[in-house]
């Protein structure tokens, strides 16, 4: 038992009518862990399961209802609060997905808000936020200068009467990457969530947001959370075609990373793909999940949070950075 | 998992995985006659783990996980796994529950109406209801009251019943036919033994009852009988549920209709067949 088992049902839902008790409890498990119940209980609307199993699914479909709703608020306040600085303020990830109604959206869980803004604007959105009630969540002067200096996003606040983070970024992968992503032109080529309106949220277009969600998977991330960030390749995908797709991903210096995003979003919930064994690891790596929904395969789990290290800075920054953070760890 | 229970208690059915064998055997002891999971499929699973590999059997300390978890648990020793085992199951119910408005209170029932009592820990509802349950009332739960948005109807959540400290001897000696489980010393509420709810309660755990009464208990002061105002009511039930705010709307319609629709009355007690007389007399007066 291991993540497969929720990627086919996700893929053919019918499916899902051969499992037994112990499939179906499985199921439940590696789709909470990798906090995918919402979007499964979406995808079996409908499908014929037993009554406790219909029971869990639809309080998973009231909570993603419930976590839609807060996240659309959150959106609609950094919108107030950054309305007078005139820039454009574009949603990121799972709340850009719920606000424009997509595919990607559908009973997803959405923990922080993330919006794009232009990097010129920073100072200007962190005074207007931290004049609308958010605040800093690390008060720790080596993360701040680090945040500040190397990421791609401010450090995060949190607000302090509705207790949600947000993530600003003015561009989708750290400044340390090798790779450096045209932010000015994501910006230009974002659109808005609602047409015609000028001043309000936008998204990223409809190649950059597939790109986007490729770049936070393979040239930053660990893989963690990946069957949910394919996920949300494959319902892009398949809403907005790839038409331009690769052009786009390769200007952006990250047409290797779309390029494996696509092969592997088809492979666990498309048609399949030709896989090289790079790609082969990296599904070893997203799927590894048991039947009781704890994480598996520690070594290769590993090796891909060194990789995404060894990606996101220099040899000699990243041991400088090790170094900190393993001194500051015996000091606490 | 190794050795895996499963369990159903009131409308909810669980899933304990362990490392160890001994304390699943306790919870197949002690969830004896409770039935197993609707469909054979729980809503939540619970796991009793390690924390490093050799932990397991070098001074053995229980971690706690599951479908919901917090980060900074703490285990506990191996003897104390039993109570491992409940936290992690409340912990399912405070994290991951949403069917339900959840509040922190014991329940006991009778005639088909449901008093509620709710309180900090020390406030003796959890002993109050085991001793109504060994005086005509059913035994609904002892830690939740389930209460159901679309009705406004009280589930039974039947767990073992946790007394800590005092409550152990004045339990066992109200109710001396009753089973417990093992006495759990040092533990980082004190001392803590389950008594297993009697066969009755779980019997007619699928029933539900309307909420009638709602008591604030206090133990250790002049016995004292207070009116407590709706606007006051809602803020302690806010605070003595776990899944309000999760619940959003629906959580809110729940409660505002329970406040609206149930007395309320705080008492103070110094012993407990003080307490009893003062339920009596609150529940004849309704």
């Amino acid at each position: 038992m291991n993540g497969w088992l929720l990627a086919r049902i996700l893929r053919a839902p019918g499916d899902a009518a051969a499992l037994d008790a112990a499939g179906w409890t499985a199921l439940i498990a590696i789709a909470r862990a990798e906090q995918m119940i919402g979007t499964l209980a979406w995808r079996l609307e409908g499908t014929p399961m037993p009554p406790a199993v219909a029971r869990i699914l639809a309080d998973a479909r009231a909570s993603a209802e419930h976590g839609r709703t807060l996240a659309l608020w959150e959106a609609e306040a950094a919108r107030r609060a950054l309305a007078s600085l005139g820039i454009p303020v574009v949603l990121l990830k799972g709340t850009a997905f719920v606000a424009a109604g997509l595919m990607a959206g559908q009973g997803r869980s959405i923990g922080d808000l993330d919006i794009l803004v232009p990097r010129a604007s920073l100072q200007a959105v962190e005074r207007a936020l931290l004049t609308n009630g958010w605040e800093w969540v690390k008060p720790d002067a080596y993360d701040d200068a680090y945040y500040r200096r190397w990421m791609h996003e401010l450090p995060p606040l949190v607000h302090r009467e509705r207790d949600r983070m947000i993530d600003v970024h003015h561009t989708i992968l750290p400044l340390t990457a090798r790779i450096t992503p045209d932010a000015a032109g994501l910006l230009a080529e974002a659109v808005p969530l609602r047409a015609g309106e000028k001043g309000g949220l936008a998204m990223l277009s409809r190649t950059d947001v597939i790109v986007h969600a490729a770049a936070h998977l393979f040239a930053d991330g660990e893989l963690a959370g990946g069957l949910r960030n394919l996920w949300d390749v494959h319902c892009l995908v398949e809403e907005f075609g790839v038409v331009g797709l690769i052009e786009r991903a390769e200007h952006h210096g990250l047409g290797d990373a779309v390029g494996r995003a696509l092969r592997l979003a088809a492979a666990l919930y498309g048609d399949g793909a030709t896989l090289s064994p790079g790609d082969r690891l990296c599904l070893h790596r997203v799927t590894a999940r048991d039947g009781w929904g704890r994480a598996t395969r520690p070594v290769t789990r590993l090796g891909f949070y060194i990789r995404s290290h060894w990606l996101r800075m220099p040899p000699a920054m990243l041991a400088r950075h090790l170094w900190i953070k393993w001194r500051k760890q015996g000091a606490a | 998992m190794r050795h895996v229970f499963s369990v159903r208690v009131g409308p909810v059915g669980f899933r304990v995985g362990s490392h160890w064998r001994t304390p699943i055997r306790q919870l197949a002891t002690l969830y004896a006659d409770y039935p197993r999971p609707e469909n054979g499929v729980p809503d939540f699973t619970v796991r009793l783990f390690a924390h490093r590999p050799w932990r397991r059997v070098i001074r053995p300390a229980v971690m706690i996980g599951g479908d919901f978890m917090i980060p900074d648990a703490a285990p506990l020793p191996l003897a104390q796994g039993l109570l491992a085992a409940e936290m992690a199951m409340n912990l399912q119910m405070a994290l991951g529950q949403r069917r339900y408005l959840l509040l922190h209170a014991s329940a006991v029932e009778r005639d088909g109406r449901v008093l509620l009592m709710t309180g900090e820990s020390g406030s003796g509802k959890s002993t109050l209801a085991a001793l109504l349950s060994r005086a005509g009332w059913r035994l609904m739960g002892d830690e939740f009251a389930l209460i159901d948005p679309a009705t406004g109807l009280a589930h039974a959540f039947p767990r073992l019943v946790s007394l800590k400290n005092e409550a152990i001897a004045a339990v066992e000696a109200a109710a001396p036919g009753a089973r417990f489980g093992p006495l759990l010393e040092g533990t980082p509420k004190g001392a803590i033994r389950h008594l297993v709810p009697d066969a009755a309660a779980v019997a007619t755990m699928d029933m539900p009852g309307r909420p009638a009464l709602l008591l604030f208990p206090r133990f250790g002061f002049a016995p004292d009988i207070r009116a407590v105002a709706p606007g006051e009511v809602l803020m302690r039930l806010t605070q003595a549920s776990t899944n309000y705010v999760a619940m959003g709307e629906r959580g809110f319609t729940a409660l505002t209709g329970l406040v609206r629709s149930v007395p309320a009355r705080a008492i103070d007690y110094p012993d407990t067949d003080r307490a009893l007389a003062q339920v009596a007399a609150l529940w004849d007066a309704l």
